[in-house]
């Protein structure tokens, strides 16, 4: 355990050195700045979303919109920026054989590897949650909500369900790091597995949308981006939670249990 | 098969001279010994210890580098050296980390990103990353390839210091110069073999015994040398090279006399790592890096 800690310690350390990190924190801060500018300076609401035709109402459904934009592309790639380059730069670099020939386990060294990779996209989705509050706040005032049921919740007990909601979403967020990982540790080049990775995350999509599959929709991973709406009915609806919860477990087990049997036994040469 | 039955019996305190054309073996032999590869078959013992099956546990008190250290470029060289360091878990603080730098001359760049270090340097950080494992054994892949003059003696006295320090020190290399002026042992690996392992003056002992002659008839010094059984080893323009015993140099320079074959020189060459190295691995083919 403390070898783990070392290296997510050293992760981490590596990570605030690197600006590919600062681009996706940066993005997730952008992106509810870019909304609430753009909803002052414009008029109308996105109002074919959920919660878009009360962005004007209360600031506490801006968080909510972005995590429906946010699904499509934002949060896969920012997700992937750091999950399929966290084991794919170290080949880059030849550092893979610098830290395996050293007195830490590769198992260590792996899952230090993955629960950096996790909280990075913890500290984006957490980023653009605080920052989407306070802008989306400052813009239409810290004021109740109107529930999928159509029932008024207070701001507070809404902001408790926008922090749910945001956790709920990591859910799936963590499988598609955990696909980046396998990407990033099966090609050993960063771009393959970042491009990888979003291409995963978009042809989900695209099955979703295509005719005839709306039996398996319940069931893609990206699906599960829209589970937070439960919390959001009253009384709130576990269902698609708990779907969530034991869908996103076997799009990322397999994935991660990959991933680490590969880094775990593939051989380091010519670095 | 990259190598095959490699067995390299290294003593405390040698300086062992790793031998090998390129493609003979050495990296891959340095690459399993760390772990870094897997054998197709059989398997890798270093101190008795399986890389494999004892994973980081069998590297204890060994540290060293294959085809040359690799570091972080956007982390200075201490940042890097502190990670290493914490991923050996050995608690090397401030000063012993501050201490190894000035031993490989790094000390003052130590705040500049790797990414700017010269080739040399990064060279010799990877030794200094070896050093805070406090290793036994040194193990050392070509540590003075692609540096300039300046940089290769440099990084033979660092070697050379380390040595006379008692640390028990691999050099694979193929510069004789460099083994011959370091090592105290040598095994020659070709084609994945070792085909040659003692003592470097055992060694140099075996290649003794040349002499280069210049003479008036080259072809029919040849024929003599060839009717008394002396060994003809190159030719040129009016000379040519034979191996020989003292008494087998003494008959031919009478024969040579009586055929009125006319000697301008005769010189006993010195022994040469290189010309044995290359007389013991010319003939094998080469088969991985």
């Amino acid at each position: 355990m403390t070898g783990v800690l070392v290296v997510y310690r050293w992760e981490l350390r590596k990570l605030v050195r690197q600006k590919r990190a600062y681009l996706g924190l940066g993005a997730a801060v952008a992106v509810p700045i870019i909304f609430v500018v753009a909803l002052s300076v414009q008029k109308g609401q996105p109002n074919d979303v959920a919660f878009g035709r009360y962005v004007r109402e209360s600031g506490l459904a801006i968080p909510l919109v972005l995590l429906l934009f946010g699904s499509i592309w934002l949060f896969p790639l920012i997700t992937a920026l750091v999950a399929g380059d966290i084991i794919a730069s170290e080949h880059h670099n030849g550092t893979m054989k610098t830290i395996f020939t050293r007195s830490l386990d590769r198992g260590q060294i792996f899952t230090g590897k993955a629960v950096t990779a996790l909280t990075y996209a913890v500290a984006a989705a957490v980023a653009m949650g605080v920052t989407a509050v306070v802008a989306g706040t400052a813009k239409s005032g810290f004021n109740p909500l109107v529930s999928l049921s159509g029932t008024r919740v207070s701001a507070p007990r809404s902001l408790g369900l926008v922090a749910a909601s945001f956790a709920v979403y990591l859910l799936p967020l963590a499988a598609i790091a955990c696909f980046g990982l396998l990407l990033s540790a099966l090609t050993r080049n960063s771009a393959a597995a970042v491009v990888g990775t979003l291409m995963y995350a978009l042809l989900m999509q695209l099955i979703g949308i295509l005719p005839g599959l709306g039996a398996v929709v319940p069931y893609l991973l990206t699906t599960q981006f829209q589970a937070w709406q439960g919390f959001l009915r009253v009384p709130v609806d576990w269902a698609p939670v708990v779907r969530a919860a034991w869908l996103t477990a076997a799009y990322a087990l397999p994935p991660l249990f990959a991933a680490y049997l590969i880094f775990l036994r593939g051989d380091i040469t010519g670095e | 098969m990259a190598v095959d039955n490699v067995d390299l019996t290294v003593e405390p305190g040698d300086v062992y001279g790793f031998l090998g054309p390129n493609g003979a073996g050495k990296t891959t032999t340095l690459r399993m010994l760390l772990g870094l590869i897997r054998p197709t078959a059989g398997g890798v013992r270093l101190f008795g210890r399986d890389p494999l099956l004892d994973g980081a546990r069998a590297l204890e008190g060994v540290a060293g580098f294959v085809e040359g250290p690799r570091f972080y470029p956007y982390l200075s060289g201490r940042k890097n050296l502190e990670l290493l360091a914490a991923y050996d878990g050995l608690g090397a603080g401030r000063t012993e980390i501050d201490g190894t730098l000035e031993l490989v001359e790094l000390l003052d760049r130590a705040k500049d990103r790797v990414g700017g270090y010269s080739h040399g340097m990064r060279q010799r950080l990877g030794i200094a990353a070896s050093l805070l494992r406090r290793p036994r054994l040194l193990l050392l892949d070509e540590p003075a390839t692609g540096l300039d003059p300046a940089g290769m003696r440099d990084m033979r006295a660092l070697v050379r210091r380390l040595a006379d320090g008692g640390m028990t020190v691999v050099l694979s290399s193929h510069l004789m110069s460099e083994v011959e002026e370091l090592c105290n042992r040598v095994a020659i690996i070709s084609a994945g073999r070792i085909i040659r392992e003692s003592s470097l003056r055992d060694l140099l002992a075996t290649a003794a015994g040349s002499y280069r002659l210049e003479t008036t008839d080259p072809v029919r010094a040849r024929e003599l040398c060839e009717s008394l059984g002396v060994r003809v080893t190159g030719a040129g323009a009016g000379e040519l090279s034979f191996a020989a015993s003292p008494e087998e140099v003494a008959r031919l320079t009478i024969a040579l006399g009586k055929a009125e074959v006319g000697i301008y020189g005769l010189t006993a060459e010195g022994a040469s790592l290189e010309r044995l190295f290359l007389e013991l691995t010319d003939a094998e083919p080469a088969v991985a890096a």
